[in-house]
């Protein structure tokens, strides 16, 4: 119970200084937005979008701004210091780890829910064929993306080029997890849907979270024990 | 780790002898009678491939041991294992393609295992690129992409596998008639001791470096 609190005043505080500089809420969304329109143009020929051109622009733009959004979550925490203080606390490591990760995985989450309509919009998905389906397919992505991206950020926190080896770092590990998202995400949205295959991703997709949230909960201790 | 070094000359002896002896059993198996010339490629390609995977779960296992005990040496080896991963795998990109472009007519396909090599390949990039920019401490964020990335690698193949397959499946092994094994067998045994004498040299390379390191170290405080 203890450890739930801790991690619940992690992700608090988090929230807290989102709720009131909005800074990373509003920046992330406008690059999600500008990721798409720039998709938009290379996927979109004489007024019609490709076929599967819907969920890959939508996982790219998540994987684009949830880099962005990791980035400057642990930045913020560098320039204060404060991710030392943390560490300094009494809270255990794993509950420290589960506290950003909320953080990051609820700011992903409010940034899809304004930019997966405005693709369903643009490029005429059919976002409500499958509704759970395609929210468990994005909730599964988002979480297996943030929970790597989440040990990745806080471990270059005091390397050098970090901002430039966190999506060195991140997009290869992450492939399995792109290639569920679009294929399962565009298996709803075809012409001929094939609801099976969306599921067959979405169980590679909780596979996945739960390999390597559990890595991450593991090596997250001795990577930042110094 | 003397005993083992005095491994390495016997070892580069024994792959030397093999590689030399190589193209003319590889030239005594019967030609493939569709592919011709080119199958012949896969000598080399297919054992390459298969040291490749081995070397990615050495530093799988060496960045775990790491991040456990804090040896210097494992942390050598899984330096050592990813640096030849990088190589054997470049070799394994440089081959697949050439017989490719004779067999499927295009350079470059997105088939299954040729994705999967390709993802696997950048994930050992990343880990080499992090080591050598990150700055003080990266073995230990190295150990973290190393475990990282032997955890992936089923992911990477069963994703990759059921979004295409066009490559020749791994059943084809079995299948070969035994002139054809001979060589292809001789072949996986030259790269796996090509590949253990690499990375002892590599490994005692990189445990001289740390000695002299911490030499220099004591000479300046």
């Amino acid at each position: 119970m203890k450890f739930l609190s801790t991690v619940w005043t992690i992700a608090r505080k988090d929230l807290v200084i989102e709720a009131r500089s909005r800074e990373l809420a509003y920046t992330t969304l406008f690059f999600a937005v500008s990721v798409v329109l720039v998709f938009s143009f290379s996927f979109v020929v004489e007024g019609v979008a490709l076929t599967d051109a819907a969920a890959g622009i939508i996982w790219v733009a998540i994987a684009f701004s949830g880099t962005l959004a990791l980035g400057r979550t642990f930045e913020r925490e560098r320039q204060a210091d404060t991710l030392k203080a943390l560490l300094l606390s009494p809270a255990e490591r794993p509950a420290v780890y589960l506290g950003k990760l909320a953080g990051v995985l609820l700011l992903m989450i409010v940034v899809e829910a304004f930019m997966v309509p405005l693709v369903g919009l643009l490029f005429q998905a059919p976002l409500g064929r499958a509704p759970w389906r395609l929210m468990a397919l994005l909730l599964t992505g988002t979480l297996g993306f943030a929970a790597v991206g989440t040990l990745f950020a806080a471990m270059l926190i005091r390397a050098h080029s970090r901002d430039v080896l966190l999506p060195v770092l991140l997009y290869p590990i992450t492939v399995p997890l792109v290639i569920a998202g679009v294929r399962g995400t565009a298996s709803i949205f075809a012409a001929e849907p094939n609801l099976a295959g969306a599921q067959a991703w979405l169980s590679m997709l909780v596979f996945f979270d739960a390999v390597f949230l559990t890595l991450a909960l593991w090596v997250f201790g001795p990577v930042m024990s110094e | 780790m003397q005993g083992r070094s005095s491994l390495v000359p016997i070892l580069l002896g024994v792959a030397a002898v093999m590689f030399a002896a190589s193209p003319f059993l590889i030239d005594a198996a019967p030609y493939e009678s569709t592919m011709g010339l080119i199958q012949r490629i896969f000598y080399y390609h297919v054992p390459s491939a298969m040291v490749m995977f081995t070397s990615a779960f050495v530093c799988g296992i060496a960045s775990v041991t790491y991040l456990v005990k804090r040896t210097p040496g494992s942390d050598a080896t899984a330096l050592a294992a990813a640096e030849l991963v990088v190589v054997f795998g470049l070799i394994v990109l440089v081959t697949g393609p050439i017989w490719a472009r004779k067999a499927w007519g295009v350079w470059w396909v997105w088939d299954a295992k040729l994705t999967s090599a390709f993802v696997l390949w950048l994930i050992f990039v990343s880990y080499l690129l992090l080591r050598r920019f990150a700055g003080a401490g990266s073995e230990l964020l190295a150990a973290a992409v190393g475990v990282f990335g032997m955890a992936n690698v089923p992911f990477v193949y069963w994703s990759v596998n059921v979004w295409r397959s066009i490559h020749p499946t791994t059943t084809v092994i079995p299948s070969l008639i035994p002139e054809m094994r001979v060589p292809f067998y001789w072949c996986v045994i030259a790269f796996q001791v090509l590949y253990l004498a690499l990375l002892l040299v590599r490994v005692r390379l990189e445990r001289s470096r740390l000695t002299l390191e911490a030499i220099y170290a004591e000479i300046e405080d």
